[in-house]
């Protein structure tokens, strides 16, 4: 295997293996904001004992959330430094940024929240919750912005430096010129021109406009879409750990406040993920058809495209095993997708009309043209293949991705409903034990959904790097070679493993101690003790 | 020496850097102390003086290389793919020590506990070593092409000159974490960790001896950039040593406050001679110095230098507030309670 798709495979299992951490996070932080308002709200000493047990699985979550992110952020250096000196003046801000307004205020205000319960009042407490919910998603929101401005760059131009000798001639920037002295500078390049191999080390992309790089066409969909993804894992993680007190009939009303606050959660959030995940779907369609193409197994251009719901994608391939297109047999809804790409779901008829570009046609021979200058109109068509994404495997997470939302909402649904009639609370019934179980499983399945959405978004998007602008075999690092990353591959995957046995063996361990009432501390002054403790509170102890 | 926006930026990412160093510096030593007491309560007591705060310090790390991607993206992407492999060592020791700290107590067997101490003192003293050993090398230079790749191997990092420099750094986060846990602790345990105050910062300071020495007798470009600026780092030097000398007066005067304060700026003049010989370079090359990457070729345009200078100015005091308020609440000697490590 050569260094880029080594490279993509250490990437791919970085950065899962990561996101695996930081939707508890943010889904748990908004949980504890709940939490914590009702425990100044109401003084009752089961929210502080319900706080400190969902609290001390945050910071377990948190604490391998930075341990695995750490590598997130040097990884553009360490393995795709080409793409590093490419982006570096637009894409370096976004992380830098993340790193100071986001993880200070995690990190620090986390550290009241888990070491502070003798320290600082409730109402100190609540506001360090909500500090390090905001800390979480401030995150979130930066590295949204990066990655969606490599979905959709926007604002900025492309540059070529140049070596200017003192006679003013001007070099190509890797000449050696010896001991001759020179300046360097950047000549700004037309606004259509599209990267050559040949430019690779000498063309950088440079900052224009920052609210448009910032702001670009897919951020706010993305992040909307990704933060209620977030919301909802969160909230199932809360409600299988509820789930299984309450079919183990432990710490019974313990589980029953965490279900009613992570059900509600999660209902509100998958709904309003529906909404989102249409909306993202249609920027895909404006912004980056050859995706959409690709993640609904189209092939030809059409109108009233059916939306697909399951079914098998392959390549068609010609004698001499070239890819030239795609055999799709799926099962799906006629012109919905045509539908929901037009946005006008109260004129289906004329909405059906709208066209739905397919892979043959995409991505445009304009494009095409401009990065194979030599090439004749029959060469093109065969090389746009070469531009394709992998359909085969889109088609089956994005779908696998819907299915697991719809299957997430219907357990939300239900699960008010037993909430609203208090069905809930009849653990006694069969019906209600296997719906428990169920619940049980739900994480996993949001866990699986998130990922393959990811896979989606970033397979989608290639061969490129930064949408139509570099393409990912030309962002690798030129000095690292292929058994270097295989090593680390090697590596991450040990720790990795070791880090998941770790966390399962200590959540489980946590989970079945479950929340404890607090201990008083003799040495602190009354107003700084635990509600639960306090004089003037009688009864609650 | 003109003040252009390189130049603020040159010390923004210093500012992050020692940032780093002074604050994760004491957790990363107190990795390398913990090695030198068996009994668990003591363990326990050194872990849980950085318990609350070691998450943060680390995010100094990420935030500085945040930063260097942002302000200087050739240095970003010459340096950690041409240190990749000590570059994934570091990250590897790095996630281990938060395992190793994260995990100990969560089960009370002596065998369990033992072995993540070990993981956790070994990756500490790692991360410290491979730290000093890449500073080594961007001051003594390495081997890069025209196109400002790295030309060397893994072993071509590992010269002794580097590996001096490895563990200076090592010896100054030793003594770094000494007068931390001086600060933290009380009673017996204080009197143990001002004797071995005794130790650890001789022991600094004859690596930081030495490692002049060396400086001065080594490479031609390193001598005649000393030459140079020599009065600024005479003086940087001077009041290094100083400051480091006031630490055992004030461990003998009975002022560990002082006595750590004292070891800060032992850390931040120690940063800031290394970023006075080094301006306006960024990665010396050596032996084709010509190909070195400085403040100018290896940065973003003014454009992005201006537009991020902006958002530190607003960002760097919210981190600076919550830095101070977090040392001001879990200040105090540490007690173990049940949310311990």
């Amino acid at each position: 295997m050569n260094v880029e798709t080594l490279s993509r495979i250490q990437f791919a299992l970085t950065a899962s293996f990561h996101f695996v951490f930081p939707p508890m996070t943010i889904g748990l932080g908004v949980f504890l904001v709940v939490l914590q308002t009702l425990r100044v709200v109401t003084r009752k000493p089961l929210y502080v004992e319900l706080a400190r047990f969902w609290t001390k699985v945050f910071g377990l979550i948190f604490a391998i959330g930075v341990a695995t992110g750490i590598p997130m952020e040097f990884q553009f250096g360490t393995n795709w430094a080409s793409y590093a000196r490419f982006v570096g003046d637009i894409f370096g801000s976004p992380l830098a940024i993340e790193g100071i307004y986001a993880f200070f205020m995690e990190s620090g205000f986390l550290a009241l929240l888990l070491f502070g319960w003798n320290r600082i009042g409730p109402k100190w407490h609540l506001f360090s919750t909500c500090m390090v919910a905001l800390g979480a998603h401030f995150s979130a929101i930066w590295i949204l912005v990066a990655n969606s401005w490599m979905q959709t760059p926007a604002g900025f131009h492309l540059a070529r430096q140049v070596k200017v000798t003192a006679d003013g001639t001007q070099y190509p920037v890797a000449t050696d010129l010896g001991t001759q002295a020179f300046t360097l500078t950047e000549v700004a390049l037309p606004r259509d021109y599209v990267v050559q191999p040949a430019d690779l080390g000498q063309v950088r992309a440079v900052i224009d406009n920052f609210t448009e790089a910032i702001l670009n066409p897919s951020t706010l969909d993305r992040l909307f879409h990704t933060i209620l993804a977030c919301w909802i894992t969160g909230a199932f993680v809360v409600i299988a750990i509820s789930a299984w007190w309450l079919r183990r009939r432990r710490h019974v009303e313990a589980a029953q406040i965490s279900l009613r606050i992570a059900l509600t959660m999660a209902l509100i959030s998958s709904v309003l993920q529906m909404l989102s995940g249409d909306s993202t779907a249609r920027g895909v369609a404006r912004f980056q058809p050859t995706k959409l193409a690709a993640m609904e197994g189209l092939e030809r251009t059409r109108t009233e495209a059916p939306l697909g719901l399951v079914g098998w994608v392959s390549w068609r391939r010609d004698s001499a095993g070239q890819i030239t297109g795609l055999e799709s047999k799926t099962v799906g809804v006629p012109a919905l997708l045509s539908i929901l790409v037009s946005g006008d779901f109260l004129h289906p008829a004329t909405a059906a009309q709208t066209e739905v570009k397919g892979l043959l046609d995409l991505p445009s021979t304009q494009l095409l043209r401009a990065r194979h200058p030599q090439a004749t109109e029959a060469e093109l068509n065969q090389l746009r293949p070469k531009y394709w994404p992998n359909s085969p495997i889109l088609f089956q997470t994005y779908h696998l991705m819907i299915a697991l939302g719809m299957v997430l909402l219907g357990l939300a649904v239900l699960g008010c409903w037993g909430l609203w009639t208090g069905q809930l609370w009849q653990v006694d019934r069969p019906v209600v034990r296997y719906f428990l179980a169920a619940l049980m499983l739900s994480p996993f399945l949001a866990h699986v959904a998130t990922q393959a959405g990811w896979f989606t978004a970033e397979l989608g998007r290639q061969p490129w790097a930064v949408f139509e602008v570099l393409k990912t075999s030309e962002a690798t690092s030129a000095v690292v070679r292929a058994p270097q990353v295989l090593r680390s591959i090697i590596l991450f995957t040990l720790i990795y493993l070791l880090l998941s046995a770790l966390f399962i063996t200590m959540l489980t361990k946590m989970v079945r101690q479950g929340p404890q009432p607090l201990v008083l501390n003799e040495s602190l002054p009354e107003r700084w003790q635990p509600l639960s403790h306090r004089a003037g509170h009688p009864g609650e102890i | 020496m003109t003040m252009d926006l390189n130049t603020i930026w040159f010390g923004l990412v210093g500012i992050l850097l020692t940032g780093y160093a002074v604050l994760d510096g004491f957790d990363l030593g107190t990795g390398t102390l913990l090695l030198f007491t068996k009994d668990d309560h003591e363990r326990r007591i050194f872990l849980n003086a950085i318990g609350p705060i070691w998450n943060g310090n680390e995010v100094w790390l990420v935030t500085g290389g945040g930063a260097l991607f942002a302000a200087f993206p050739n240095v970003y992407a010459s340096v950690f793919s041409g240190f990749y492999d000590a570059f994934i060592l570091l990250l590897f020791a790095l996630i281990f020590r938060a395992v190793g700290i994260e995990f100990r107590s969560r089960h009370p067997s002596p065998r369990w506990r033992r072995t993540w101490d070990v993981a956790f003192a070994v990756s500490s003293f790692v991360s410290a070593l491979l730290i000093g050993v890449a500073m080594g090398n961007l001051l003594r230079g390495i081997p890069l092409s025209a196109t400002q790749e790295y030309q060397g191997d893994f072993l071509t990092l590992l010269n002794p000159y580097s590996l001096l420099v490895g563990l200076t750094s090592v010896s100054l986060m030793t003594m770094h974490a000494n007068l931390y846990l001086i600060l933290k602790t009380e009673g017996e345990l204080q009197k143990k960790l001002e004797r071995w105050a005794r130790r650890t910062v001789p022991a600094y300071l004859g690596c930081f001896a030495l490692l002049n020495a060396v400086t001065l007798a080594s490479e031609r470009h390193l001598q005649d950039r000393v030459y140079d600026r020599r009065w600024l780092l005479a003086v940087l030097c001077v009041a290094s040593v100083a400051v480091t000398f006031n630490i055992l007066r004030e461990v003998r005067r009975n002022c560990p406050g002082r006595a750590f304060i004292s070891s800060c700026l032992s850390i931040i003049t120690m940063m800031t001679l290394f970023a006075a010989t080094m301006y306006p370079q960024l990665v010396m090359s050596y032996p084709n110095l010509q190909h070195s990457l400085d403040i100018y070729n290896g940065a973003s345009t003014d454009k992005s230098l201006r537009f991020m200078f902006v958002v530190a100015l607003l960002g760097v005091p919210l981190v600076l507030v919550y830095t101070i308020s977090i040392y001001y609440m879990f200040r105090g000697k540490v007690t173990l309670t049940e949310e311990s490590y």
